[in-house]
């Protein structure tokens, strides 16, 4: 954002939305860690930054001081549209994640493995003969926005619209709320439409699971049918975007790691794991709702914490050489996919993805290198939005 | 002399979140519920061989939900 006052020091007036952060924010954690391990802000009307990852587990396991009902850090509070389970604490929060967490098991994602592939490979191909591409728009980005809408039985080519209505609810949105309120409604319409056609002529994809799912014990509503459909939009195509887009980064410039998954793909699992470490995409947010304190910090109520999945992954207290991708690191209990009950319901889906676009990249093109600017995101999401690659 | 050592592992439910880990690193002292939450395998003993597999089950639980005993 254009005009924001320069940072005075990072441990009493840090902005997350502050360029040098955006562009590394590793040093600035580091340093933290270091002198000021739960840091504070005015910036934002008040904001704590923890950036150890015990720190942050403690965060993330106490839902009574700290709540998700706004789990983004903004300017101005936004109105609270509330998107259960991301937004709900217990007991409400349990009802509404095990809706979810069948169609996304480790097993229910393994038949979706042979469609990413070849996903991947249409996409490659549209790109393999020109001898580069932009990894982030042409690659990352399509890669879950085809896949989610292969899911739901919707036409995957609708991608444009999905990444239109995500960044006006995401970013405009922000500062914006007829946008936020548009694109919300353009949504709903949307996925409206698809519930009454699979009321209709159920079939075997993710909106008509839903629709026959129990809530409760209760069948599912159309409403929350609409805001399942809503928040697993929102919630799985930036953040594996981003992923894939810092994973592809990675390996463009580490010639070393990229040569060693060419010759051992079978070290792919445990170098997208460490991928996910080094670069965790996504740093969540709470409310402090009642007064408490952490690590010898009061946490006021009515302020927001940075929940740092991403700071908590390079602690070097519980990873050795936490600043190094190692890639083919062995014990490796990283946190970007969250701690506790919100644990993201996509992992498994996220996980497969992330491999499968790995795996087929460096097969199809081995030897790549960055050509140009890359271009990062800043705030909840964290990973390349341009990366130029030139193939070899 | 003694008898060569028993492993075997076991899943805290109260603290397993699903994250998967404890299952894709040794698939076969594990098994997953229909919402992807983990338990031990049958009594959860460790077969020769696989020792190392449960300690990396261990080691790469977000959750701190895997233990290991020695019996
Ligand atoms: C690399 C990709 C992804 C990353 C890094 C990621 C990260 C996260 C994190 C850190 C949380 C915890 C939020 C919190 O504690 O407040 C979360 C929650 C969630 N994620 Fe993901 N996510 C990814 C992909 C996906 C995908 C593909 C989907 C679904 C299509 C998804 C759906 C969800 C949902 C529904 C929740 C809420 C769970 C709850 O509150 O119980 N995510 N994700
Ligand atoms: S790794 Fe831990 S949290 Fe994940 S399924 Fe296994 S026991 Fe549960």
């Amino acid at each position: 954002m254009a005009g924001r006052p320069p940072v005075k020091d990072w441990s009493t007036d840090f902005d997350h939305l502050d360029p040098a952060w955006v562009a590394d924010p590793f040093p600035i954690w580091d340093e933290m860690r270091k002198t000021c391990p739960i840091a504070h802000t005015e910036r934002f009307n008040g904001v704590y930054f923890a950036s150890r990852y015990a720190d942050v587990r403690a965060v993330a396991y106490d839902t009574e001081h700290f709540s998700s009902r706004r789990v983004v850090v903004r300017e101005t509070p936004p109105p609270r549209i509330p998107a259960p389970p991301i937004t709900s604490d217990p007991p409400e929060h349990r009802a509404a994640r095990m809706v979810l967490l069948p169609p996304f098991t480790a097993d229910a994602i393994k038949k979706l493995e042979p469609r990413a592939r070849a996903l991947c490979n249409e996409l490659i191909d549209s790109f393999v003969g020109r001898g580069g591409c932009d990894a982030a728009v042409e690659y990352a980005q399509e890669i879950p926005t085809r896949l989610i809408a292969h899911m739901m039985d919707l036409p995957e080519g609708d991608g444009d619209l999905y990444r239109k209505w995500i960044h006006e609810i995401l970013e405009v949105g922000i500062t914006d709320q007829r946008v936020l309120m548009q694109a919300v409604g353009d949504m709903t319409r949307y996925f409206a439409a698809a519930v009454e056609q699979r009321k209709q002529q159920p079939g075997d994809d993710l909106i008509s699971y839903l629709l026959h799912a129990r809530f409760n014990g209760e069948p599912m509503t159309s409403d929350n049918v609409l805001g399942c459909l809503r928040l697993l939009l929102i919630a799985g195509i930036d953040t594996t975007w981003s992923g894939i887009g810092s994973s592809i980064w990675h390996l463009a410039r580490t010639p070393q790691d990229r040569r060693r998954l060419v010759a051992e793909p079978g070290l792919v699992p445990i170098a997208v794991e460490e991928l996910l470490r080094a670069y965790a995409p996504v740093t969540m947010a709470r409310e402090v709702v009642k007064q408490t304190s952490i690590n010898g910090c009061t946490f006021e109520p009515g302020q927001m914490v940075l929940l740092s999945f991403p700071a908590a992954c390079r602690d070097p207290e519980v990873f050795p050489n936490a600043e190094k991708v190692v890639i083919d690191r062995k014990e490796n209990r990283h946190a970007a996919f969250g701690l506790g009950i919100h644990r993201c319901v996509g992992s498994n889906l996220a996980r497969m993805e992330l491999m499968v676009a790995v795996e087929e990249l460096v097969k199809r093109i081995p030897e790549f290198c960055l050509d140009g600017e890359v271009t990062w995101s800043e705030g909840t999401v964290r990973g390349p939005r341009k990366l130029p690659l030139r193939f070899h | 002399m003694p008898n060569p050592k028993t492993l075997r592992v076991r899943v805290d439910a109260n603290k397993c979140q699903g994250h998967n880990r404890c299952k894709a690193v040794a698939p076969e002292l594990f098994e997953l519920d229909e919402y992807g939450n983990a338990r031990a395998s049958g009594d959860g003993r460790v077969p020769p061989g696989q020792e190392e597999m449960a300690s990396l089950a261990k080691s790469n639980c977000p959750e701190f939900a895997v233990e290991v005993i020695e019996e």
